[in-house]
């Protein structure tokens, strides 16, 4: 059972091993509720799989990981998902058939029912939801435009506002500014940073400026496992993390 | 009908529909027998087509396997049919019975004795068994060439265990429905076959409003997310194996009801609707047409079906040819399908490479909505 009753997602052990090769390797973490946590690492250090792991898309080889205390291993991704887990994908992953409109429906909306949806018009409080989401990520003159026709940055930024649209208590973010320009990378700091505290966000990003910016906690990943975890400053002088990430300073 | 470059005010729509509904109250005194008779069946080949573009189009299941419910709807209206129209033959059991000297009725025929229940079969067990096939597959997550792969091999088992089943449904042979009775009249009578024609065009337009119900909106949108990405559709709470069992029936059930009307007006139902081309053939006519454009399916399936007898009567044997010519220009100069294109930026550059209209200098969607907004910070 979870120990610690103050964490909000808990990974305990978590082995997950590709034919024989360890992508995670007995991984411990730990979020509390309401914290801002960056996890950086060099390529091939296990980011990603340790969000497919909460989220359901991987299952590890061995370990645990508790959500509110429960375990999610073994359930499957939508269900994961409605207990309160949102992630927000590398690359920008918005609905481009659609428009920005019909991309929030579809994050806002519940009960997520077939049924529902064919049914019943979307509820009042779910469209001022996307109303007040459109102001929040500055689309609101878009609305009616195919989410693929957006740029780069407002695709992602759609795809931070239909993470928010789900509610989720945990907010996985893999790179949210990936080919983002310094002024929008700023922007999302600022906007992630004031979605702590109710929300618990973890953000995997290579941007050191960017992770800066967020002055969070860090957690260090190297071949599968923590390597370091502390504040930024704590990071850049810690001796292994310099090693095998962050490279010496030339002399 | 709103079409996005060639826009149609509402005066031209209720003009459009004007024309169609007298076309279809005039057709059987314009056409003769053999042309409406034909125009009847390819109509109701059009309810199957657009069930193929819900799970094509819409949500990206590529179903080779179509012909199964299609048939299975055929065969309901068909044993209906002669089960009733079976008084005068020995035991009151349809005459084909005798041949391979069975004196009972198979069990599974009894309930066709109901009309309201028949009518109801007719959709609801090509839905039953297309929801049962459906769930198991998309359970296991098997999707794409696989998918298809799948439903063109249950095809094929379908059309074998029919073709070898002599004692209960006549086999190979088929279920004949032209010399059987309804309302006290031959179904193959002229007046029966004008009041199927009718029935047709107005389920044509029933399924029509459906399926635009069925994809306008929440429901709708989720299928184009799990056409598009499905596993972010699945991150985003929702389950797609529902979604897509729940299509795929619905697919199923228009299926089964274009089977239906196909075998009253073509007299007879057989296991050659469970042939492999008959359901590429579907697949083609919504490709040609416009996936994801209901209308594109009906006039695919109703068009190139019209062509198809046309060309036969007049080049026997070509027909073929044309039908793969054109199903390769469809799929590499006009992906979308006839009116996908039309639709789409696809007039506007024909027009521009023919030199009749000037290029436009800066993006289309700024020209078109003059709309310069971009991520303004604040």
């Amino acid at each position: 059972m979870n120990k610690n009753t103050n964490s909000l997602l808990s990974l305990e052990n978590i082995t997950v091993s590709f034919e024989g090769f360890l992508a995670l390797n007995d991984l411990n973490l730990n979020f509390k509720k309401g914290e801002l946590r960056a996890v950086i690492g060099p390529n091939g250090a296990g980011k990603t799989t340790f969000l497919d792991v909460i989220t359901g898309k991987v299952k590890p080889t061995k370990g645990d990981v508790f959500f509110k205390g429960k375990s999610l291993i073994g359930k499957k991704e939508h269900k994961i998902a409605r207990l309160g887990v949102g992630r927000k994908f590398q690359s920008p992953r918005v609905f481009e058939n659609l428009t920005v409109k019909e991309n929030l429906e579809i994050s806002v909306s519940t009960p997520k029912s077939p049924l529902n949806l064919i049914n019943k018009k979307i509820k009042n409080d779910q469209l001022d939801e996307i109303e007040h989401l459109m102001k929040v990520i500055n689309l609101s003159k878009k609305i009616n435009s195919k989410a693929g026709a957006l740029s780069h940055g407002q695709k992602q930024w759609l795809e931070i506002a239909m993470l928010l649209g789900q509610k989720p208590d945990l907010m996985l973010v893999d790179e949210p500014v990936a080919g983002l320009t310094d002024e929008e990378t700023d922007l999302t700091a600022d906007l992630l940073k004031s979605l702590s505290g109710e929300n618990t966000v973890v953000v995997i990003d290579h941007d050191m400026e960017f992770i800066r910016r967020l002055d969070s906690n860090v957690s260090v990943l190297n071949q599968g496992t923590v390597l370091c975890e502390g504040t930024m400053d704590t990071i850049q002088n810690d001796k292994k993390v310099i090693d095998v990430y962050l490279g010496r300073p030339e002399e | 009908m709103e079409f996005k470059n060639l826009k149609l005010t509402k005066k031209t729509t209720f003009v459009i529909w004007v024309l169609i509904i007298a076309f279809i109250v005039a057709a059987p005194s314009i056409l003769p027998v053999f042309r409406l008779n034909l125009l009847g069946r390819y109509l109701s080949l059009a309810i199957v087509a657009l069930g193929v573009d819900l799970i094509w189009g819409f949500t990206g299941l590529l179903s080779l396997g179509q012909g199964i419910f299609f048939a299975l709807g055929g065969y309901c209206a068909a044993m209906y049919l002669q089960i009733t129209s079976s008084s005068e033959f020995p035991n009151n059991i349809p005459e084909f019975f005798g041949l391979y000297g069975v004196d009972n009725l198979p069990f599974f025929w009894e309930p066709f004795r109901s009309p309201i229940f028949s009518l109801f079969a007719i959709w609801v067990i090509p839905a039953l068994v297309a929801g049962t096939l459906g769930f198991l597959v998309f359970r296991n997550r098997i999707k794409g060439v696989y998918f298809s792969i799948l439903t063109q091999a249950a095809l094929l088992v379908f059309f074998n265990f029919f073709n070898g089943q002599q004692k209960l449904i006549n086999g190979t042979n088929g279920l004949k429905t032209d010399v059987t009775q309804l309302f006290g009249q031959m179904v193959g009578s002229e007046s029966i076959q004008r009041m199927f024609f009718w029935f047709t065009a107005l389920l044509v337009i029933a399924a029509w409003f459906f399926s635009k119900w069925v994809v306008k909106g929440r429901f709708g949108n989720i299928l184009i997310g799990i056409r598009d990405d499905e596993p972010r559709v699945r991150f985003t709470g929702y389950n797609p194996v529902l979604f897509k069992t729940i299509i795929f029936s619905i697919a199923g059930g228009l299926a089964g009801i274009s089977g239906a009307l196909y075998t009253v007006q073509s007299g007879i139902v057989s296991p050659q609707f469970m042939t492999v081309p008959f359901s590429i053939e579907m697949v083609i006519w919504v490709a040609v047409g416009g996936r994801g454009t209901l209308l594109g399916a009906i006039l695919g399936a109703v068009l190139i079906n019209y062509a198809k007898s046309l060309v036969s009567e007049a080049l026997p044997a070509s027909w073929m040819f044309i039908q793969g010519g054109l199903f390769i220009l469809v799929v590499t100069a006009l992906p979308e399908g006839v009116l996908g294109w039309a639709q789409g930026e696809g007039p506007r550059n024909l027009l521009q490479r023919l030199g009749l209209k000037r290029k436009i200098e800066t993006y289309p969607s700024l020209e078109i909505k003059n709309e310069t907004e971009g991520l303004k910070n604040e």
